[in-house]
């Protein structure tokens, strides 16, 4: 088996004021291709923080990331955005859809980043998959907290991503409406291959992937095989 | 890995920035419309003077009246009859003065400029009349065209007649236009037209009066006028006469209306200037909203350029649509400007669109929105992705660098922009700095306002006035903005407001006492006494009786005039070798001057040298000092003198002035002439004094200064009436960035008052608490300008004006509660749905 994201003796620290503050310390872990993955760990133990490190956001203090065979640091900040780009989906506990692109434009815009030609067709059929066929025009704001979810899962699927980041993506649902976002992910999960890393306060959905990596004050506590 | 930037076409971008535009389309066009009025005003006075120049140039020889004249104002010597002839002779002449004018019959009496012609003149444009047939019949007929606005002031008709000087001619017609009348002239003295050959017979060729000598030529076809000017001029010049063709008299006149263009551009500049503030607050907060998805995007995978390019090409977009509203608007108002200014221009102006004016408007337009854009902009170039996982503080080096760097591109933009305008790099320089300097103020009193309350918070104020102010420094707060806007608008109309103040308490007569009100020119020596007693017994004072002896320069150190003229280095101001100055001789100062230097001397009895006194412009133009030598030529007498004092003289008091001032004993015996000053009561008492004096003594000129300064007065109203319509852009324009700064921060108020309502505010109380914030903006924005105003108001009068400002409560008056209003006026009618809007729809839009 092959490793997608590989990261080995992460450091992160914040300053404010003139306190350092070290968010992440010591961190190694990789994860495998295809492999389903939650970062779990109370509030403010750095799991945003992580998750922003793995995709590119930010960078280190010390220690490397490899994703998809590239070290992330050799890149400059647009490298990172291409290839977040071309590899990356992400899914947000808070959906950040554009708010001025409509319901379809939100889900075609990774597509025609990469320049594809067919972009809004294909994002009709990830919509219609996630349920909101009639729902093409409508802008986020004339959506549900669920509903909205449902266009950011579609669009995190758009560019078929090697790997996806959900950070809490039903923080913000009831339970139902969480379940079927979840069900979405391992769908979709299940039927292109993409590696799924979500963070989670939830341990029944932590359950539900193959490792569960912990973390409390910026340190791993364990990992845990499943199943 | 292959970069996804040659994949992303442009094309992309577009529809990005259409897509994201559309959706925030209102807000975009209240940014669109701050800067389509300073465009319109911009577009519309270049094109304007663009237009004037063109028509003044092919205009040119109606103007004239002919292709060139050879002017001078003594009788021609023979050297210029010879270069007259050796020109195929003069095709028409013509002898003018200024004299009173009586009217056989009528009462009533009018300064006029008798106008003797003969042959053909004129040869281009025309000679209006009514009846029509006059222009060609009063030369045979041997009657007078009398300009139309003294035929109805004074009820004449072809039936009456003029008597200027000793003769009387019928009247032929009315004239009511002639080439070579300039219009501001006109009206002090206006045109009566009476052929050639009764200039000797009025008796008016006399001693002291100021007569011009016209001989007009036209030109084959082909003739290159230009070089006949520069073989010919120089010649003349040494004759005391002058070569003008219709090209560089036009150009002359294209110059003088330039300065006044130049002054209109700059405060259509400001008003554009003004509008670009209001763009960059409202891009600004418009920014801001649109960093989180500048950050989802960056976390999609788009690049800083990308996102960059989005926004940057919808404020492109913008400006170029605000550029060709704009420019089509100022195309539409320059057709007003000719009825606007109908009096004051010399030609009938024809409108035409320039395309470059066009290209102009539009590429200002573009220009302007992105470069005022662009700080808030390159806030999306360092936004980092983590934005779109939670709240970031950005601080940035690289983005303090970027920004310094854009203020600085605008402050150059605006120095090259004024450089452009006014093409002299101190006055373009003095531009920018008072901007800085009128734009710091007022922002530096807003921030002070913001701290002084922030730090004395009034605790013990009702809760919407404590609420109000505390809105003036929320987050995204626009008080800056709001203040700037409506401080420069006040300050533009309220110094425009003084400066009309000011320029007319110099003009007026009120409260210079013991001025005089009508000035007699032309008395001839032995007159005086006769004219004099005329005045007592009319039950008015003699204030003055100046003798005056006319003389020219003949050589300065030693230089004759034409060695100076000769000498290219020499800086002598060439006015002061032609000029013909009318000199008097006394034994005191008078009160309108004073000695800045050396010694005043009275009197003197024969001397080699006379001692002479000269006012400091002179000293500027002529380059002399104390001690310098200068001979005059006095009616063919040589006279030397040596400059022994330097006065300056109050050139605005209403009296006979002198540039140069001979001690009592010298010119007693030479030939001279006398002006008289006398004050009279009222205008009937006026007109009852000049129509016996004309009766009397025809040969006398009067200007009635009463007469003079209403028509000075309505010039200035006119002018003002202009600057006002200019200022009106800044005005509106402040309004526009008004509204779009109330509409910008709507959302905001929208989820305060819903908040605020939740907690159980009533709709009134909320109405209160926005109305009071309007209501601090207002006044504070409205008090600093017109206090900025007062203080560059006192500065023109110390610096330009040279007088005692008196500030008139005008502005305190009606300004300050009026513009208040307005701004409280316009804040509540945009904020109604603020109150009206139901919590629902605005805890749904978030953020949006
Ligand atoms: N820019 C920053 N400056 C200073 N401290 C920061 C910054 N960003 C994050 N932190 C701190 O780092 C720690 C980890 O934050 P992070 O957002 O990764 O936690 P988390 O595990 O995602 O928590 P939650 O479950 O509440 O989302 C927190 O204590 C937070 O206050
Ligand atoms: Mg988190």
């Amino acid at each position: 088996m092959t490793k997608i994201l590989n990261v080995h003796n992460l450091e992160k620290s914040y300053s404010s004021g003139s306190k350092q503050l070290t968010v992440l310390h010591d961190i190694t872990f990789d994860v495998e291709e295809k492999e389903t993955f939650a970062i779990v760990g109370p509030s403010g133990s750095g799991k945003t923080t992580l998750l922003g490190l793995c995709a590119g956001l930010d960078r280190p203090d010390t220690g490397s990331i490899e994703l998809c065979g590239t070290e992330l640091s050799s890149l400059s900040e647009d490298e990172r955005a291409v290839l977040r780009n071309q590899k990356v989906g992400f899914v947000f506990q808070d959906f950040q859809l554009l708010p001025t692109l409509t319901a379809l434009e939100n889900v075609a815009v990774p597509l025609e980043l990469q320049g594809a030609k067919d972009a809004s067709e294909a994002a009709k059929v990830l919509l219609e998959k996630v349920g909101l066929g009639g729902r093409f025009d409508h802008y986020p704001s004339q959506l549900s907290g669920g509903e909205q979810q449902r266009v950011a899962v579609a669009r995190a699927f758009s560019n078929r991503p090697s790997i996806l980041f959900a950070d809490e993506p039903t923080g913000n649902l009831d339970a139902e409406t969480g379940e079927r976002i979840i069900e979405l992910l391992f769908n979709l999960n299940r039927e292109a291959g993409t590696t799924l890393v979500i963070v989670t306060h939830d341990l029944d959905l932590a359950k539900m992937t193959q490792r569960i990596l912990r973390l409390k004050g910026g340190k791993i506590m364990e990992t845990n095989e499943q199943q | 890995m292959s970069s996804n930037k040659s994949r992303v076409s442009f094309s992309w971008l577009f529809k990005m920035a259409w897509r994201d535009g559309k959706a925030s389309g209102r807000k975009l066009i209240l940014f669109m419309a701050s800067i389509v009025l300073g465009i319109a005003a911009v577009v519309s006075i270049q094109s304007f003077g663009e237009n004037l120049k063109d028509n003044i140039g092919l205009q040119s020889k109606a103007m004239m009246g002919a292709d060139f004249k050879i002017d001078l104002d003594q009788e021609p010597t023979e050297d210029v009859l010879s270069i007259i002839d050796s020109l195929g002779g003069a095709q028409a002449r013509e002898i003018g003065f200024t004299s009173m004018a009586a009217f056989p019959g009528k009462d009533g009496t009018k300064l006029v400029q008798v106008r003797g012609i003969e042959g053909g003149f004129p040869f281009y444009g025309e000679l209006e009349t009514i009846p029509e047939e006059a222009a060609q019949t009063y030369q045979q007929e041997g009657g007078a065209l009398v300009d139309v606005t003294v035929m109805t002031q004074l009820g004449l008709t072809t039936d009456d007649s003029i008597k200027v000087g000793e003769v009387i001619l019928p009247i032929s017609g009315a004239l009511r236009s002639i080439p070579g009348s300039n219009s501001f002239f006109s009206s002090v003295a206006p045109p009566a037209v009476i052929p050639y050959r009764f200039i000797e017979e009025s008796g008016l060729v006399q001693t002291g009066s100021r007569i011009s000598y016209d001989y007009y030529f036209t030109a084959p076809s082909g003739t290159d006028l230009e070089r006949l000017d520069e073989v010919l001029d120089p010649q003349l010049d040494r004759l005391e006469a002058d070569l003008d063709t219709h090209t560089s008299t036009s150009e002359r006149l294209g110059r003088r209306y330039d300065n006044f263009g130049k002054f209109l551009n700059l405060v259509a500049f400001v008003a554009l200037l003004l509008g670009c503030v209001g763009i960059a607050s409202a891009i600004n907060i418009y920014i801001k909203g649109k960093l989180r998805a500048v950050a989802v995007l960056k976390c999609l995978g788009a690049t800083k350029r990308q996102t960059f390019m989005i926004y940057l090409l919808q404020i492109a977009g913008m400006g170029f649509l605000g550029g060709i509203i704009g420019t089509i608007a100022g195309l539409i108002l320059q057709q007003l400007f000719p009825l606007l200014l109908e009096d004051l221009l010399p030609v009938d102006i024809q409108m035409a669109f320039k395309p470059q004016i066009i290209l102009l408007g539009v590429l200002l337009g573009i220009f302007m929105a992105v470069l005022f854009a662009l700080v808030p902009l390159i806030g999306t170039l360092y936004i980092s992705p983590l934005q779109a996982l939670r709240v970031q503080t950005n601080g940035n080096k690289k983005k303090g660098k970027a920004e310094l760097a854009v203020l600085g591109g605008i402050f150059l933009f605006i120095l090259l922009f004024s450089y452009w305008l006014l093409q002299d790099w101190k006055y373009s320089l003095a531009f920018v700095f008072g901007i800085v300097v009128t734009f710091s103020i007022l922002a530096g009193i807003a921030r002070l306002f913001m701290k002084v309350t922030r730090d004395n918070f009034p605790t013990g104020w009702g809760f919407p006035a404590r609420q109000s102010l505390q809105n003036l420094f929320r987050p995204q707060n626009q008080t800056l903005t709001l203040v700037l806007a409506i401080g420069v608008g006040t300050f533009l109309i309220s110094t425009l407001y003084f400066t009309k103040d000011l320029l007319l308490a110099q003009a007026s007569l009120e409260g210079q006492n013991n001025s005089p009100n009508m000035i007699l020119l032309d008395v001839q020596a032995g007159q005086e006494k006769e004219v004099e007693q005329t005045i007592r017994d009319s039950g008015n004072p003699v204030l003055d009786d100046i003798p005056i002896v006319t003389m020219r320069v003949q050589s300065i150190d030693g230089r004759t005039v034409n060695q100076i003229r000769e000498d290219s280095t020499s800086g002598i101001n060439r006015w002061v070798l032609n000029h013909e100055f009318r000199v008097t001789y006394r034994d005191a100062l008078s009160d309108s001057e004073v000695l800045t230097s050396g010694e005043w001397v009275p009197e003197v009895e024969e001397p080699d040298l006379i001692p002479i006194s000269v006012s400091d412009n002179f000293v500027e133009d002529a380059l002399v000092s104390l001690g310098d030598r200068i001979s005059f030529n006095v009616q063919g007498v040589v006279m030397n003198t040596e400059v022994r004092s330097i006065r300056t003289v109050d050139w605005s008091q209403m009296q006979p002035n002198f540039t140069i001032v001979f001690p009592k004993g010298v010119l007693e015996s030479a030939p001279q002439f006398r002006v008289i000053t006398t004050k009279v009561p009222n205008e009937d008492a006026s007109a009852a004094l000049q129509q016996e004096l004309v009766r009397l003594f025809p040969n006398i000129s009067i200007l009635d200064l009463r007469q003079i300064i209403t028509v000075v007065e309505g010039l200035l109203n006119k002018i003002a009436w202009l600057i006002n319509f200019m200022a009106f852009f800044s005005i509106i324009t402040g309004i526009i960035v008004l509204l779009g700064a109330v509409r910008t921060s709507k959302f905001q108020r929208i989820k305060e008052s819903v908040l605020l309502r939740t907690l159980g505010a009533r709709s009134n109380q909320i109405l209160k608490i926005l109305a009071l914030e309007y209501f601090y903006l207002g006044a504070l924005g409205t008090l600093s300008g017109i206090l900025l105003s007062l203080i560059s108001s006192q500065l023109l009068a110390w610096l330009l004006f040279d007088t005692a400002f008196v500030p008139s409560i005008f502005p305190l008056l009606v300004l300050f509660p009026a513009i208040t209003i307005l701004v409280i006026f316009i804040g509540l009618t945009n904020s109604i749905s603020v109150i009206k809007s139901p919590p629902l729809e605005v805890l749904r839009k978030e953020s949006y």
